[in-house]
């Protein structure tokens, strides 16, 4: 008989979580929809979204850059140490210019965005939610969802694209510097299998993961932010959601991105 | 006079705590209400319900004869709001944010007229054309419920909201702000709504005083009839003794 009731209750916490699941989601998409239905509804806060592609994109270039130049020199060594194992070396060129550019520019990018934008965004927004500035916009006639929530959504899904591509050059030059002043590679040689071996495909992709890795950050930014809880503590905790459920979100859409992009 | 605010009979209840329990009010066009109670009485609760904020779960507001339901522009049009914390924008100068309806919708401005509107409005609550490019997060916490008032009075509103005006100010501050708000209510005409539990505020503010107590209007009536109100809960309230019917532990 206990083992049955501790059975059901097994049962009905999973019940539990698979709800909480799935009501999180819900609102999550409700959020989205109610922020993309206000595009073409306006109106539209040009100057704010000037203020966040600022914000977003030209400051986050240095962390942008500084990971992929250290990511491209890391990978450059690494792929020659495993491509020794079969007198594979002259692979490294290329197998880091599409390595940056489909994988690990988008990727690392996006997720260094997430720890920089997104919580950035939280708790930028979770504090104008605890001291009013939320509700004042409401009583200002403007709409959270237009002046706070739009631009940057928008400012994120277009300047990411431009970060990672940024970081694909730079990741590709740190390659290249490892290669030519560290393992004796022939500079003029190394550009042309570079330049030989990319598709346009393999840019556009990186390209096209970027843009949703920037909505999905704007998006778990805005979110927590927006519905954060009361006190230093619930900012905190909306800061800390924001950029750990972004961060997640990155990893599992660039699967589904690759799978999506890329079929076996 | 007509009501410019009608309640009726609002019920609002979070989980198990019933905030607000059948609150009916009107409040008629020019009149200066200012609602009381101890803290976590609905005061508040009964607020953001007129401004569409909170949707209660039972009965009606309406505003100059329009039904709040939720957010409604036309609804917030006609209202001016000095929150309790200031609730000015830290990414926005002073100017902007007096001015920032001003700068936004159907009427918007240009941004050189706009700023001079802001700093005829921050004159009229004491405040020197000198503050207006300095940021929320550089003046002094009188400054700022100023400012706060500067930007609710800055696009003519017909209804303003103060929500705890002189919480966190020293007493003469307080004075100030209480006669500021005072001369505007009357040279602007407006109906106003105060929250607060100053009770020099009520005094300085107040054609008419609403108490809620128990999620419930304990008492309405004019300002002058406070002291002999014959209402125990009230007279308590307004004289601060922890004896009473009150519960001084909530």
């Amino acid at each position: 008989m206990q083992a049955i009731t501790v059975f059901q209750g097994f049962l009905a916490s999973i019940g539990r979580s698979v709800l909480g699941l799935c009501t999180s989601v819900g609102r999550l998409v409700l959020f989205a929809i109610r922020a993309l239905s206000a595009l073409p509804t306006g109106p539209f806060y040009s100057r704010e979204l000037a203020v966040q592609l600022l914000r977003i994109g030209y400051f986050s270039l240095p962390v942008v850059g500084l990971t992929a130049l250290f990511t491209g020199g890391a990978l450059a060594l690494q792929i020659y140490a495993g491509g020794a194992r079969f007198n594979a070396e002259s692979v490294v060129p290329s197998i880091v210019a599409i390595g940056m550019v489909r994988e690990l520019g988008p990727v690392l990018g996006g997720l260094m965005v997430a720890g920089r934008v997104a919580a950035a965004i939280a708790a930028e927004m979770g504090t104008m939610r605890v001291t009013e500035q939320i509700d004042a916009l409401t009583t200002l006639s403007a709409d959270p969802m237009k002046y706070l929530v739009l631009p940057r959504l928008l400012a994120a899904t277009l300047v990411m694209p431009i970060l990672a591509l940024v970081g694909d050059i730079i990741g590709v030059l740190g390659g290249f510097l490892v290669s030519v002043y560290r393992l004796d590679f022939n500079a003029g040689a190394y550009v042309t299998n570079t330049i030989d071996f990319l598709e346009v495909g393999d840019v556009t992709s990186g390209l096209i993961k970027a843009a949703v890795f920037g909505f999905i950050v704007a998006l778990m930014g805005c979110y927590h932010g927006y519905h954060s809880g009361r006190g230093a503590l619930g900012v905190g905790q909306a800061t800390t959601n924001a950029v750990v459920s972004a961060s997640i979100m990155i990893l599992a859409s660039n699967y589904l991105l690759t799978e999506l992009l890329f079929p076996a | 006079m007509s009501a410019m605010i009608s309640i009726n009979d609002v019920k609002k209840r979070f989980g198990s705590n019933v905030v607000l329990d059948g609150i009916t009010l009107d409040i008629a066009k020019g009149e200066s209400l200012v609602v009381i109670g101890g803290s976590g009485t609905g005061k508040s609760v009964l607020l953001k319900s007129i401004l569409g904020l909170i949707v209660p779960d039972h009965g009606s507001i309406a505003v100059d004869g329009r039904k709040v339901r939720g957010h409604d522009k036309v609804i917030m049009d006609k209202i001016g709001m000095l929150f309790q914390g200031g609730a000015l924008f830290d990414s926005l100068p002073v100017w902007q944010n007096v001015a920032f309806r001003l700068l936004q919708g159907k009427r918007r401005l240009p941004r050189a007229e706009a700023r001079a509107l802001a700093i005829e409005k921050l004159a009229r609550v004491g405040l020197g054309a000198e503050v207006a490019d300095l940021f929320p997060a550089e003046l002094s916490g009188g400054m700022q419920k100023r400012v706060g008032l500067a930007r609710a009075i800055a696009a003519t509103p017909e209804i303003i909201f103060f929500d705890e005006p002189t919480t966190g100010l020293d007493p003469i501050m307080s004075g100030v702000i209480n006669s500021l708000i005072r001369e505007i209510v009357v040279e602007l005409g407006v109906t106003a709504v105060t929250i607060t539990h100053d009770m020099s505020s009520v005094r300085a503010i107040a054609d008419t005083v609403a108490m809620i107590h128990g999620g419930k209007l304990r008492w309405h009536g004019k300002v002058a009839d406070i002291d002999n109100s014959g209402d125990a809960y009230l007279d308590q309230f307004i004289h601060g003794r922890a004896e009473g019917p009150i519960e001084s532990i909530r």
